[in-house]
């Protein structure tokens, strides 16, 4: 009889060659986990090249998860164990795994063509490499062959079920029921695949119960969660689904001009599943087709959006600077991911931010947004709506790959609490003028061509305020410019949120590093440190008690994945002198770099 | 008896209060004329007009137009009146460009319009040089052209745009030119008949940057034998009908008419063969007539139409249902 033992948190790797199948792996463990009910995060982790050399330290693709039976922010620091597929992929996170950690390798690779590929010149199973670690080799290969002898499966495509070989060990080893895998594959594959796969993956799961190798496995018992339905999700899956319901409670169709790019696309591929929601997907031929588009689905009274990373925005910048001109509501979202130029198209990066601020030609303000984990790319969708349409401007929503890839378990909200925000197009002619404002939001009226009366022309040359004509005057002009910048100042933001302490040191945040933040400050109150969290959701305009709250603290530390971007507009606002804490590897922060800056900055009593 | 239907439109009435501020003498205020004139005689709803343009002399065309109009970003007009078309199929949406904006900064948008064939209007004017940037050649500029930025000549083989658009495989190219009125409102109108992305090059004149750009074929003494005007079933004469084009083998070549040959010997436009339309587009001056009129026209379905009908269709499949889609397929109920 085997032992199990109950853990209140879990941090495993899927690491392979990227044509392995450790994304699929990773997401079925992932699903199986949220239905079980724990909380959970996880972090995929792949090159830019779709099939680097097999074997090589280029093409290894990761997919880390953590979950446990209380809430969790983050994928873990470092984890517990470790499924690696070949050398090469031992090779690039054996140093990340913890000290005693279970590692499990697939034992046909480690011969020495494959250590070579992995730039080793001796077998890392053996020459000490592993010492301190509990050591499993299983020969996947030949076990998952044998799985699927007589299917009349090739090779190759044998080959490929030891993906879900190492899954079935995986659900053994952590209590986790094979149905909903089995279910999906049903679903998924036609035999013989489909046979194949799910006798590979039951040929894993008893492998593990019978072999003497295992010597206990682990249950993490679910969470106590806030009552209601919940379901895995994605953060392009929420920015989508934000999307979708933004433009049902606007009560507009949506048109999304877009051009594919890493890791934005998916929120592409999403939208376009969705036409029965009035949804328009428009694949453009480049970035500025697709923002120009958007720009003229909005002329014609549509929700227009656009989706992008980093190098999509830059080329995109003219035509945002014809949307502020014009006045048109326009929702750009920028999954930021590693620059500049074409950087590190599938890491993750938080830089596009005073791009996002400032990157514009003349004095170009439009709000800015960013989501703080994958769920709440959902709610910041649906606010970059109401604000691009209440107050006639192109709003950007910075999300980035982190969370795009990232999921989380999520409370599906009832859409009927949603609150609806409809758009009302101006239809009188009398007195119209298509830049005369609304007092309370400097917005100008929207109307849908079509509408009799009120023909009227726009464009990017600058307007004399009421009429819209065409206006060179220089007083007009300044006019002009701070009447934009004032329309956009004026957005309502809600007030900036601070967790934890009230003085000494003030942590301010943004996007993705919520989770990394939120674990080392609260760690940190537990060590008896005075620290508090702030998490910057509206980034442009800041919320209105920013400044008073940073000078509540006696310190300010800004971790950012850049070199340091928040920390000048804090500056910049506040005049506060904020210590930046940057991180720009590609990476997310590990719980333990900002735990560790959290120590190195605390404020002494004695001070 | 409703009123919407006893409304009718004059040409005034698609004039805009705004003052025109082309140069005098330039060839855009007799497009703009033509243009006006086919909208009453369309009988558009000056509400349902929407008027694109990208940035040059000939974008400004949509501030002259008292209609919807939106005067757009150098180059990106087709890729602003794609959204608009296919999100407002309704609109009768219509692109002023120039040859810089369509051609140089727009050639990516300008080719994709064209395959994807959304029902526009495209009206080119081809002036053959940057107005607006006071006289850089364009990528219609002849070869040795001498301009500002040219001193030594012109160094870029041109773009023929009818052969650029039917190489992107546009359903309609037309040509013609600002001062020929009757045809070029005939054109006109062929392309607002036509569903699919209709390309309308228009010879324009610079007076300032290029002046009698086109002289050589449209001055009166010589434009009949310069210039052959297609219809759709006649044969290709011209020089009042003492010349015409004749195929040897798959090459078109000038013949004189009398002495045996006929027009009934000559080659029949039909607007609707992609070949002759590769032959139509190859012929220019000085060893054809410049065809103009109505080159080619193939409809095909249209890009707003099939989006539609995907949504239409996405529809039908299925009730939409927000709850159900934010479910997502996998939940578990806390309790």
């Amino acid at each position: 009889m085997k032992s199990v033992q109950a853990l209140d948190h879990v941090v495993i790797r899927f690491a392979g060659d990227s044509g392995d199948g450790m994304q699929v792996v990773g997401s079925q463990f992932t699903n199986t986990t949220a239905l079980h009910g724990n909380d959970l995060a996880t972090f995929p982790d792949y090159p830019a090249e779709i099939r680097a050399p097999a074997g090589t330290l280029a093409g290894v693709s990761g997919f880390q998860l953590h979950f446990a039976s209380h809430d969790i922010f983050t994928p873990g620091d470092a984890p517990e164990a470790l499924i690696a597929f070949n050398p090469a992929a031992l090779k690039a996170n054996i140093s990340d795994l913890k000290r005693g950690g279970l590692v499990i390798v697939n034992q046909e690779k480690f011969v020495p063509r494959e250590w070579e590929r992995a730039g080793l010149t001796a077998n890392p199973l053996e020459d000490g490499t592993l010492e301190g670690y509990q050591v499993i080799p299983v020969d996947m290969a030949r076990l998952s062959k044998e799985a699927v002898e007589g299917l009349g499966l090739g090779t190759k495509e044998t080959d490929r079920t030891k993906n879900f070989f190492a899954l079935g060990i995986a659900y053994w080893l952590y209590s986790r029921p094979l149905g909903p895998t089995e279910l999906w594959i049903n679903t998924k594959f036609k035999d013989p695949y489909r046979e194949a796969n799910l006798r590979a993956l039951r040929a894993g799961h008893a492998y593990a119960e019978n072999v003497e190798l295992f010597t206990s496995r682990y249950e993490v018992a679910p969470m106590r969660q806030t009552p209601g339905v919940y379901r895995n999700i994605m953060g392009n899956q929420a920015t989508a689904l934000g999307l979708v319901t933004a433009a049902q409670k606007a009560g507009l169709p949506l048109f999304l001009g877009s051009y594919p790019i890493t890791p934005a696309s998916d929120i592409l591929h999403y939208l376009s599943g969705m036409k029965a929601y009035d949804i328009h997907t428009f694949q453009a031929e480049d970035e500025i087709a697709a923002i120009c588009s958007a720009v003229g689905a909005a002329f014609g009274g549509a929700l227009g959006l656009t989706t992008t990373s980093g190098p999509g925005m830059a080329l995109k910048t003219e035509a945002m600077g014809l949307a502020i001109m014009t006045e048109l509501p326009l929702i750009i979202i920028d999954v930021q991911r590693g620059g500049p130029s074409t950087g590190l198209p599938t890491k993750t990066e938080q830089s596009d931010l005073l791009q996002a601020v400032y990157g514009r030609n003349g004095e170009a303000p439009l709000a800015v947004l960013a989501a703080a984990t994958p769920g709440d790319c959902f709610y910041m969708a649906i606010e970059a709506a109401r604000i691009a349409t209440q107050y006639m401007t192109p709003v950007i929503l910075l999300t980035d790959g982190y969370l795009a890839n990232g999921s989380e378990p999520w409370l599906v909200p009832d859409v009927e609490q949603i609150p609806a925000f409809p758009v009302t197009f101006r239809t009188d002619p009398d007195g119209f003028k298509p830049y005369a404002r609304n007092p309370d939001t400097l917005a100008r009226p929207w109307v849908k061509p079509g509408t009799p009366g009120l023909e009227h022309r726009i464009g990017g040359i600058e307007k004399q305020d009421g009429t819209g004509n065409v206006n060179y005057e220089a007083l007009n002009h300044e006019h002009m410019v701070k009447t934009r910048a004032a329309k956009v100042a004026g957005i309502k933001v809600p007030d900036l949120e601070v967790h934890g302490d009230d003085s000494g040191l003030l942590v301010v945040a943004w996007g993705s590093t919520f989770g990394a933040v939120r674990v080392a400050v609260d760690q940190a109150r537990r060590e008896g440190i005075k620290v508090a969290h702030a998490h910057v959701r509206n980034i442009w305009p800041l919320p209105g008690n920013l400044e008073a709250a940073l000078r509540r603290f006696d310190r300010v530390l800004v971790p950012e994945m850049n070199n340091g971007q928040l920390v000048k507009l804090l500056r910049d606002r506040s005049l506060v002198d904020c210590i930046s804490l940057p991180k720009v590897q590609g990476q997310a922060f590990k719980v333990s770099e900002v735990l560790a800056a959290i120590r190195h900055h605390q404020v002494s009593e004695a001070k | 008896m409703n009123a919407e239907t006893t409304r009718t439109f004059a040409k005034k009435d698609y004039m805009s209060d705004q003052i025109i501020r082309w140069c005098p003498g330039c060839g855009d205020y007799a497009i703009l004329s033509q243009a006006q004139t086919v909208f009453a005689e369309l009988q558009i709803p000056r509400e349902k007009l929407a008027v694109v343009s990208g940035i040059g002399c000939s974008s400004r065309f949509p501030y002259y137009i008292n209609s919807y109009g939106f005067h757009s970003i150098h180059g990106r007009a087709f890729a602003v009146a794609t959204g608009l078309k296919v999100s407002r199929p309704d609109l009768s949406v219509w692109v002023a460009t120039g040859d810089g904006d369509a051609l140089s900064i727009g050639g990516n948008h300008f080719i994709h319009v064209c395959r994807r064939n959304v029902d526009l209007q495209i009206l080119m004017f081809n002036n053959r040089i940057y107005g607006l940037t006071k006289g850089q050649y364009s990528p219609t500029s002849e070869f040795g052209k001498k301009t500002k930025s040219t001193p030594m000549g012109s160094i870029d083989h041109p773009f023929q745009p009818g052969a650029l658009a039917l190489g992107a495989d546009a359903s309609f190219v037309g040509r013609t030119v600002d001062i020929f009125t009757k045809d070029q409102r005939d054109v006109l109108k062929a392309a607002h008949e036509h569903k699919g992305t209709s390309f309308v090059e228009i010879y324009q004149n610079c007076n300032i940057f290029n002046d009698g750009a086109w002289d050589a074929l449209t001055e009166k003494a010589v434009r009949d034998e310069r210039v052959m005007m297609l219809e759709h079933g006649k044969p290709m004469t011209f020089a009042g009908g003492t010349c015409g084009i004749k195929l040897n083998g798959i090459r078109p070549e000038v013949v004189q008419l009398g002495n045996g040959l006929s027009a009934s010997d000559c080659l029949v436009h039909d607007e609707r063969d992609p070949f002759l339309a590769a032959i139509i587009m190859r012929m220019d001056f000085p060893a054809f007539p410049v065809p103009m009129g109505v080159l080619y026209r193939n409809p095909r379905p249209t890009y707003e139409v099939l989006a539609n009908e995907q949504i239409a269709q996405a529809k039908a499949e299925r009730t939409p249902n927000l709850q159900k889609l934010l479910s997502g397929g996998d939940t578990w109920t806390v309790k």
